[in-house]
């Protein structure tokens, strides 16, 4: 039996969970991360790589923001080359409803420093002939773009390592209770003492809560992405389209991803899949939008386990019946480019007990059923 | 109770699978991805370049044409869709491809007996134009009447080599050498074994002796393959079982070293699998009567595990068999017999895979300058790299860090190597290193919006 105390313990060893374990290292505390299997191995490296801003609920825009500032230095952070290409992110409009949303969207960007490009269909027809025609309109976000995921959350685990983090593959954490002074947390052959607990656990984060007496509405979220044959490059943005059914972009090699709708997953056994009818109905609105993929040959498919909720808001802050307890977990499918921000977002949680930037409104508390009861607050369009 | 059985293959195996099943009365359907039945070894030419049986297939043509007659005779009782690619299978239903339309077929049982493809080890020059798999020259000869080369030689490390060679003597084709990467004397040793069933043996036997007829070099433990050519190739260098170096000028090069299951399908339908470990391969496990470890479906034929062809007609008989018996039919005379008959091909099976053991000195022999997933452009020294850099205790965490296995092959032709390649970095024993998850397509299809079949 491996006995270890730390300042701070960390489950789930994602991007969330990498993220933070370098930035409470900078900070100078010691800290323990233990993933059940491989760092990145789950939705932080198998997601769809986008990495963009636009699109976001207005509450999400501060951490969106923070995270936009870090991505395009992130090589220089990890000394190693993520791939990532700031190309934009272009979200189409079908119809004049969808201008308009764009338009209110882009207002709300401008008010946290984010400068959205709207343009009319007849310009993208100019300046992107392969859009198809049945374009009212767009909006693009020239800072967005896309990263290798299967690279990011692995080069946090070892630069976190390189900073002395004790990172613990194939660990899965079993059990967890709070004393009055510490945390005591156990996994196969391993007793560890922390002072700090972080939850970022993706999709099992609910483990975490329940061993706490919490509850969160957390389901799975399994989007489903393909991608196809390599062809000569000419779709210079990613896509994405109002009303969220499909999103897609070329990479430099000339692959196109897709995704958008649902996969099949399962938590127990940690199997996603692809669902093949999904990916057929994806497949016809992309090339509605862009005639040239049609015919295009597909060669893989995948899902990711992901957590979900309501309102497609992800929870971070501290927990409401543990001292010392961080969750940062459920971020609906759109969490990679948050990421790096979440890192440093956690670690000011550990050293301050509050963050920079605003989150309350990730609290966990919103579930309350009283809060349950409040209508969303409009403009969450992913 | 009115049932949809599928059986997917139309090879020796799903063909007496499906007599079977229609002589039993049942309504069934046939998917088989070829445009006419036959499967890899009685593969028939398309229509309108037909060719005498025995021309085709030799000594075989007997048998090939009893399969052919077979799908024939049941043709107005089946449902049989050649040109049907089957890409997935998820709980309980097919999709299919047929003449670029998109199809969805439910099923209750399902005969999985999708054969077998040749087991592809890279050696330098293995990428340039003029080298195929044996497989597939034998596949230029039988569907088109073509060499793959005016002089050509053979690799193998299996019995479709001498097959192979004779054959191509046969239809005149001129072959340079026959070079057999396992030693002389593992066939000595496995002999015996092998006897179980003679007639086997005598054909190989006869193989042989029409390749030394023909005064074609015929060699054993041949290593450190190389093929010369720039553009293309223009020769093949070895090291004989001496040591000594050889090279011959040709013009094509058919090289593979064994088979390898067909298994996709099985993966997709959520089989287990387990490691063999004297064929270095991973295979679907196979319980009693062809059952897989999914209810209600069953293998047949090559794609469980490579057994050669009358061993896929018995399996398709067999796994047919457990549907009726799994469908309440009590349990069928013929089955005893069958057991019978095929234990004593498992001895002979076990005398095969003995005298042609699996060429280790060819993986370790992988430079790393050489490429390993030619779809993606990953050298066995970028795997090797990046295990030092990154630890990758298993082939997909490789696989998604290098990207071998991503291509259109999805790993079909890489994914074994780069397993081999990363146990001996790494030190881990082959199974610990694991296989490639499976994920649809099977195979790259083409998407065209809106045809639906
Ligand atoms: C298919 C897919 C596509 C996506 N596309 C995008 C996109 O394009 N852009 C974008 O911004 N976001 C995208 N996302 C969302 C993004 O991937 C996630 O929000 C993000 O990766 C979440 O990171 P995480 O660290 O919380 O979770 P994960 O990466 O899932 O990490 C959680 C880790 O916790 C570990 N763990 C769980 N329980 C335990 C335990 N008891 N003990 C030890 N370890 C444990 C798990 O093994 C896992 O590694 C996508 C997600 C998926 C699934
Ligand atoms: C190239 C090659 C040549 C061979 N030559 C010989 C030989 O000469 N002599 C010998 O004894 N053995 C040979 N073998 C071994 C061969 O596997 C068996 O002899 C025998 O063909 C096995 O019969 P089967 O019915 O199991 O499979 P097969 O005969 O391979 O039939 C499988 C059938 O399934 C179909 N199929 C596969 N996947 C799909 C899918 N996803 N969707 C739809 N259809 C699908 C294929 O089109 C094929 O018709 C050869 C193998 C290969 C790969």
């Amino acid at each position: 039996m491996d006995k270890i105390s730390v300042d701070v313990a960390i489950v789930g060893g994602g991007i969330m969970g990498c993220s933070a374990a370098l930035a409470l290292r900078k900070a100078g505390l010691t800290v323990a991360l233990f993933d059940k299997g491989l760092c990145g191995a789950q939705a932080s490296g198998v997601n769809a790589g986008g990495v963009r801003q636009q699109g976001r609920h207005v509450t999400e825009m501060p951490m969106t923001r923070r995270a936009a500032k870090i991505w395009p230095r992130l090589h220089e952070i990890l000394g190693e080359d993520i791939e990532f290409r700031q190309v934009g992110h272009m979200r189409l409009a079908r119809s004049e409803a969808d201008v308009e949303m764009l338009e209110k969207h882009a207002a709300m960007a401008r008010e946290h420093d984010l400068h959205l490009q709207l343009l009319s269909g007849k310009v993208v027809q100019e300046m992107f002939p392969w859009v198809g025609r049945k374009i009212a309109g767009a909006s693009l976000a020239v800072e967005d773009g896309h990263a290798n995921p299967r690279l990011v959350a692995p080069a946090f685990a070892r630069a976190a390592r390189a900073h002395g983090a004790d990172i613990r593959e194939f660990t899965p954490v079993e059990s967890a209770q709070w004393t009055g002074q510490h945390f005591e947390i156990e996994a196969p052959d391993l007793q560890v003492k922390a002072r700090h607990l972080v939850n970022a656990a993706g999709a099992w984060a609910g483990k975490f809560l329940s061993l706490f007496g919490e509850s969160a509405p957390l389901t799975l979220r399994t989007p489903n992405l393909f991608v196809t044959e390599p062809v000569s490059y000419f779709m210079t943005k990613s896509i994405a389209v109002c009303g969220g059914a499909v999103y897609f972009r070329q990479v430099e090699r000339g692959n196109v991803v897709l995704g958008g709708g649902p996969g099949w997953g399962d938590l127990t056994i940690e199997r996603a899949r692809n669902r093949a009818d999904t990916t057929l109905g994806q497949f016809q609105r992309a090339a509605e939008l862009v005639p040239e993929l049609e015919g295009l040959q597909i060669i893989r498919s995948w899902s990711g386990l992901e957590g979900d909720l309501p309102d497609k808001l992800p929870i971070v802050g501290m927990s409401r019946t543990t001292p010392n307890l961080i969750h940062a977990f459920g971020f609906c499918g759109h969490g990679f480019q948050l990421g790096p921000a979440m890192g440093e977002i956690i670690c000011e949680l550990v050293c301050e007990g509050r963050s920079q930037t605003p989150i309350d409104a990730f609290c966990i508390s919103r579930f309350d059923t009283q809060a349950v009861e409040q209508k969303r607050t409009a403009g969450a369009t992913h | 109770m009115k049932e949809t059985i599928v059986i997917v293959g139309a090879g020796p195996a799903g063909v007496r699978a499906a007599e079977t099943l229609v002589e039993a009365g049942l309504a069934l359907i046939v998917l088989d991805e070829s445009a006419r039945a036959g499967g890899q070894i009685y593969r028939q030419p398309p229509h309108g370049a037909e060719r005498p049986a025995e021309k085709l297939y030799g000594s075989e043509a007997g048998k090939a044409r009893a399969i052919h007659t077979a799908l024939e005779q049941i043709r107005p009782r089946v449902d049989y869709r050649p040109g049907t690619l089957v890409w997935n299978c998820f709980q309980g239903k097919l999709n299919t491809l047929h003449d670029n339309a998109q199809g969805i077929l439910p099923f209750d049982r399902l005969i999985i007996a999708t054969g077998a493809f040749d087991r592809v080890i890279p050696f330098p020059g293995w990428t340039l134009p003029g080298v195929f798999t044996l497989g597939g020259a034998q596949i230029a000869l039988k569907s088109q009447g073509i060499a793959i080369g005016k002089r050509t030689v053979l690799v193998g490390a299996g019995p479709l080599l001498p097959l192979v060679a004779s054959q191509y003597l046969e239809a005149g084709a001129e072959i340079a050498a026959v070079l057999d990467v396992t030693p002389f004397k593992a066939k000595i040793a496995a002999l015996q074994r092998m006897m179980a069933m003679p007639a086997m043996v005598r054909r190989g036997l006869s193989y042989l002796s029409k390749i030394r007829r023909a005064g074609v070099p015929m060699m054993y433990g041949v290593r450190s393959l190389a093929v010369a050519g720039d553009r293309r190739v223009e020769g093949l260098a070895w090291t004989d079982h001496r040591g000594r170096r050889h090279q011959v000028a040709c013009d094509a090069v058919g090289a593979s070293f064994g088979l390898k299951p067909e298994m996709q399908l099985a993966d997709l339908a959520g089989c287990d699998f387990r490691f063999d470990e004297l064929t270095r391969q991973w295979l679907p496990v196979v319980g009693a009567g062809g059952r897989s470890s999914v209810p209600g479906v069953y293998f047949a034929g090559d794609c469980s595990a490579i057994g050669g062809a009358d061993v896929a007609e018995l399996t398709g008989i067999r796994a047919a068999l457990s549907v009726l018996e799994d469908r309440g039919t009590p349990k069928p005379q013929q089955l005893r017999q069958l057991e019978t008959e095929l234990a004593r091909h498992a001895r002979f099976r076990a005398g095969i895979e003995a005298a042609y053991p699996f060429p280790n000195h060819l993986i370790d022999g992988i430079d790393d300058s050489l490429m390993v997933c030619r779809c993606e452009g990953v050298s066995a020294g970028d795997l090797r790299a990046n295990f030092v850099k990154s630890g990758a205790p298993e082939v997909n965490r490789l696989k998604s860090f290098t990207r071998v296995g991503m291509g259109r092959c999805q790993g079909r032709v890489c994914g074994a190597v780069a397993a081999e390649i990363l146990a001996a970095k790494s030190g881990l024993p082959l199974p610990e290193v694991g296989r490639l998850r499976g994920q649809h397509p099977i195979k790259p299809i083409p998407l065209v919006a809106g045809k639906q079949s």
